[in-house]
């Protein structure tokens, strides 16, 4: 199961890339494994402000739905728009072609309250 | 209870992406993935370990009489080796379980699902007279099923009985690989295939056999997810979701196998009623015309009011949208009827459609 070392965690199995005050959020791939194939996944739109630690979209596999939780909170400044139609990069690549949507932090001090890839591996063993 | 295991326990924790408690035992849901296995199944071939099911014996110079009274099909019908899909009901024409009846020469054999074996084996118990002597081998039979196109193609290498002559539910008892099986042309799948019912002491000299066997078409092993995507795209009723206690054969679509006209068997007089009445509710097939998916349990609405819920749901891997069925009033069940689904605070656009949902390709 990988747990890249450079990606904050939440407790609902989502992961957070920071850069300067921009965040990539994607699910894991402990997550992706374990709701198995993704056929579809309900976005947010650009422009939209979300909350850290509340739904901000959900995902579906073929056999159960999920919510999406934000990481954190700020504005959504881009969309995975090829998750449209190729779902499934969430099973095949969920820390890299298989991300979801982009934020501009409103917040920066919220990441204090992620986990680490330790805290993370430690939760989900 | 500590959850059963199946004699193939080992492979699936080898082989298994995700193994779950399912009817009392450790079942595996998905090996590659679901969509793969299903594709498997509707390209080529995948075999299943399904020895969760519960098998019973019935013998004696009354076992037909018995099993006439006690299911809702018409056993009388069946030549030696043929197969018959059939129900038991309570006498308020709520479903006990839905199963197979099979005639060997000597004896019947009846197979139920494994989350009601204790039940059924109980209600039949209970019924049992004279002339009827009854006995629970689940735990001594594997049941594999081999499932698609290619499963003839598969299974012929290993055995010398021609499997072209085994007619669609009718079955033998030949060797396949040596071992001594009940070979039955019946599956939970709509495509053409086998269920193998043997002792459960060559269960891996057997498996590992159809593997090889179905190297060349690429055959794999197949979970449970797989299992129920497959049989949902064919609207098979799955018992506990689509038929309980609370429904009747009639309303569940299954009027082709109540003979009524059988003579007396449980359920038979609530049965009559309802006919003559006419069903309330029917059991109907709904496609999404939105992107979004049906789970069991969701509302069903018409113009904003409630009118049923959804007993199964997913995505369809063939069509690639969501399918379901659930129970509505019959005012409602004509095919191209809009509904709305109730999807997470949300209506989203269906309608009722022709059902099987997917017609598996000659």
């Amino acid at each position: 199961m990988e747990i890249p070392e450079d990606l904050l965690y939440t407790e609902e199995h989502e992961w957070v890339y920071i850069e300067g005050d921009v965040g990539i959020i994607g699910i894991t791939d402990y997550a992706q494994a374990e709701l198995g194939d993704v056929v579809f996944v309900e976005l947010p739109h650009v422009g939209d402000h979300i909350q850290q630690m509340e739904p901000f979209g959900s995902i579906e596999a073929v056999k159960t739905v999920s919510d999406l939780f934000a990481p954190v909170s700020g504005e959504v400044i881009e969309v995975n728009t090829n998750l449209e139609n190729n779902p499934q990069l969430i099973n095949q690549d969920p820390y890299g072609e298989g991300w979801i949507i982009k934020v501009k932090l409103s917040n920066m001090k919220q990441t204090e309250e992620l986990i680490t890839a330790d805290d993370y591996h430690n939760l989900i063993e | 209870m500590e959850p059963k295991k199946t004699a193939l326990f080992d492979v699936h924790q080898k082989l298994a992406k995700k193994i779950v408690e399912f009817g009392g035992y450790l079942m595996p849901v998905q090996y590659s993935s679901i969509i793969q296995e299903h594709k498997r199944v509707r390209s080529t071939v995948g075999m299943f370990d399904v020895s969760h099911m519960g098998e019973f014996i019935f013998k004696g110079q009354n076992a037909l009489d018995f099993l006439n009274e006690m299911t809702i099909n018409d056993v009388s019908k069946l030549v030696d080796y043929q197969a018959q899909y059939s129900a038991m009901c309570y006498d308020h024409g709520g479903i006990v379980d839905d199963l197979l009846v099979y005639r060997f020469p000597d004896y019947f054999m009846m197979v139920v699902n494994a989350s009601n074996t204790e039940k059924d084996w109980d209600w039949l118990s209970e019924h049992r007279r004279d002339g009827v002597e009854m006995e629970n081998v689940s735990d001594s039979i594997t049941l594999l099923a081999v499932q698609g196109k290619k499963s003839s193609a598969a299974l012929q290498k290993l055995t010398a009985l021609d499997l072209s002559l085994i007619k669609f539910y009718h079955f033998a008892e030949a060797k396949l690989t040596d071992v001594p099986m009940t070979i039955s042309h019946t599956g939970y799948t709509g495509e053409p295939g086998f269920e193998l019912y043997f002792d459960q002491k060559y269960s891996l000299k057997v498996w590992d056999a159809v593997m090889d066997a179905g190297r060349e078409f690429d055959i794999e092993p197949i979970g449970l997810g797989a299992r129920d995507t497959l049989r949902l795209e064919m609207k098979y009723c799955l018992y506990g979701n689509d038929i309980d206690e609370t429904t009747n054969p009639l309303e569940a679509g299954l009027g082709w196998i109540t003979k009524l006209r059988k003579g007396d068997f449980v359920g038979r007089g609530t049965l009559l009623r309802v006919k003559e009445e006419g069903v309330r509710r029917k059991l109907i097939g709904f496609k999404m015309n939105e992107r979004a998916f049906p789970r069991h349990g969701y509302k069903i609405f018409k113009g904003g009011g409630e009118i049923g819920r959804v007993t199964s749901g997913t995505v369809s891997p063939m069509l690639n949208t969501g399918i379901g069925m659930g129970y509505v009033p019959a005012a409602f069940s004509a095919v191209g009827t809009s509904i709305e689904i109730g999807i997470r605070g949300e209506l989203k656009r269906a309608a009722v459609c022709e059902t099987p949902f997917y017609h598996p390709e000659a």
